[in-house]
């Protein structure tokens, strides 16, 4: 049996958050699977408070929250580090992988209840606002200096916690047919996006562009029909 | 000067969980209460992304948002703990921590909607506090059993604001017989001296709400 699960769902990027630091550490574990539409009792059962993925079971014992998992994780398996070992470096990278999470929810920035693709006309000006708004913040006050990563030279928690801005938010424009990210108008941030992407585990642990995209354009396709 | 500074705001729960995180540690410092109608320099200087109180300010150098202030002070004085040292204990301070963070403020909502509108308001509200009550706090005294931790101070603001908000609306929310062990913990909290102490006036605290 293995000792370490992680329940999942293949469109989320807050599932990939936890992926991402299991196999920067080199951590084995066995990957369940959810149908978000039928969620099995287990989950029900580890995560009574959210019902929702992801949700690292450790020995039996369930720790729930994309950014917490990996905090666990840290304390658990120390190498390598993904948090600075400085208190106020620590502070500012919380700062960050807070304020990832706060605005990634507001932006919806997970297909499954994504503004920008489902709506149209008011709502989804209103949504992509918002993500220029974050993408703005990231660029003039989380990626000053020239940093390779949020952290410096090495990937860390926070970059990992902005893994959506990387790669999801791209098919979700896509989906919709809107175009919010501009290189040129982000030039760190696009460095980052391919620093981020060209880390081994994180280039071999994305979520299938083409299956998604399909499934997105599947999903507005319904949604828009059905008003 | 201090080495450790406070920017705050009588008003909000967010400033007393720091005050209440350094009075507990025993940690001197300056306060410094923010007019927010009209945020100093110092304030937008150090939190230039959100431009909100409370910001702590070690040795010159800002921390923002207060769940990650309250990080750092546990970090940097480690005294009086208020975390447990357990790593799955302390993954699940967390969790409850960022559920105060996420779903607490619905409550601060309640006395700025009217009619249909509060109604929703209020029901959220009540789940809210259901879902603290069975899951979070169980039978303990504390969210973290004995003693009072950071889960506590997280939850600060619901031991002193319902009250506040009942007197508004002039009807009952976090009833005894129905919240039975959230209620217990509001009076536990409350008799703790360093949040005895440090508390907002109940009576100001009505006047700007009415």
């Amino acid at each position: 049996m293995a000792v370490v699960k992680l329940f999942g769902a293949w469109t989320s990027p807050y599932f990939y958050r936890v992926i991402w630091a299991l196999k920067l550490k080199g951590i084995p574990y066995e990957c369940i699977e959810e149908d978000l539409l039928n969620k099995s009792p287990l989950l029900l059962q580890y995560n009574p408070v959210h019902k929702k993925i992801p949700v690292l079971v450790h020995d039996g014992k369930p720790i729930c929250e994309s950014t917490i998992i990996p905090q666990y994780i840290e304390e658990i398996w120390p190498q390598p580090s993904l948090l600075p070992s400085d208190p106020y470096e620590r502070a500012m990278a919380r700062f960050w992988i807070k304020f990832a999470d706060d605005k990634l929810i507001l932006l919806a920035l997970s297909p499954s209840i994504s503004k920008m693709y489902r709506a149209s006309g008011e709502e989804q000006e209103k949504a992509v606002k918002y993500i220029l708004e974050m993408l703005e913040t990231m660029e003039d006050h989380g990626l000053i200096g020239g940093k390779k990563f949020f952290g410096g030279d090495k990937i860390s928690m926070v970059d990992m916690a902005f893994g959506a801005v990387a790669h999801w938010l791209g098919v979700i424009e896509d989906a919709a047919g809107l175009k919010i990210f501009e290189a040129h108008k982000f030039p760190r941030l696009q460095s980052w996006i391919q620093n981020f992407k060209e880390v081994p585990i994180i280039k071999e642990n994305l979520t299938d562009r083409d299956k998604m995209f399909a499934l997105l354009k599947r999903r507005r396709e319904m949604l828009l029909a059905s008003k | 000067m201090e080495q450790v500074q406070l920017l705050g705001m009588w008003l909000s729960p967010y400033s007393y969980r720091v005050i209440w995180a350094l009075q507990l540690k025993g940690i001197a410092y300056e306060y410094i209460e923010e007019d927010l109608s009209n945020k100093s320099p110092l304030l937008l200087q150090c939190n230039p992304v959100h431009k909100k109180i409370p910001v702590l300010i070690h040795s010159g150098k800002p921390i923002c948002e207060s769940s990650v202030i309250l990080e750092y002070i546990e970090e940097i004085w480690p005294q009086n703990s208020l975390l447990p040292c357990d790593p799955y204990e302390r993954a699940i301070a967390r969790f409850w921590i960022k559920f105060a963070d996420d779903k607490g403020p619905i409550v601060w909502k309640i006395c700025g909607t009217r009619g249909e509108e509060r109604q929703k308001v209020i029901e959220e509200s009540l789940e809210m506090l259901k879902t603290i009550e069975e899951h979070g706090l169980g039978d303990k005294k504390f969210f973290g059993g004995d003693k009072i931790s950071m889960v506590d101070i997280a939850f600060g603001g619901l031991a002193y604001w319902p009250g506040v908000i009942e007197k508004v609306l002039g009807r009952n929310l976090l009833e005894a017989h129905k919240f039975p062990r959230l209620h217990a913990w509001t009076k536990n909290f409350k008799e703790v001296p360093e949040i005895k102490e440090n508390l907002p006036d109940f009576g100001r605290l009505l006047k700007r709400q009415t």
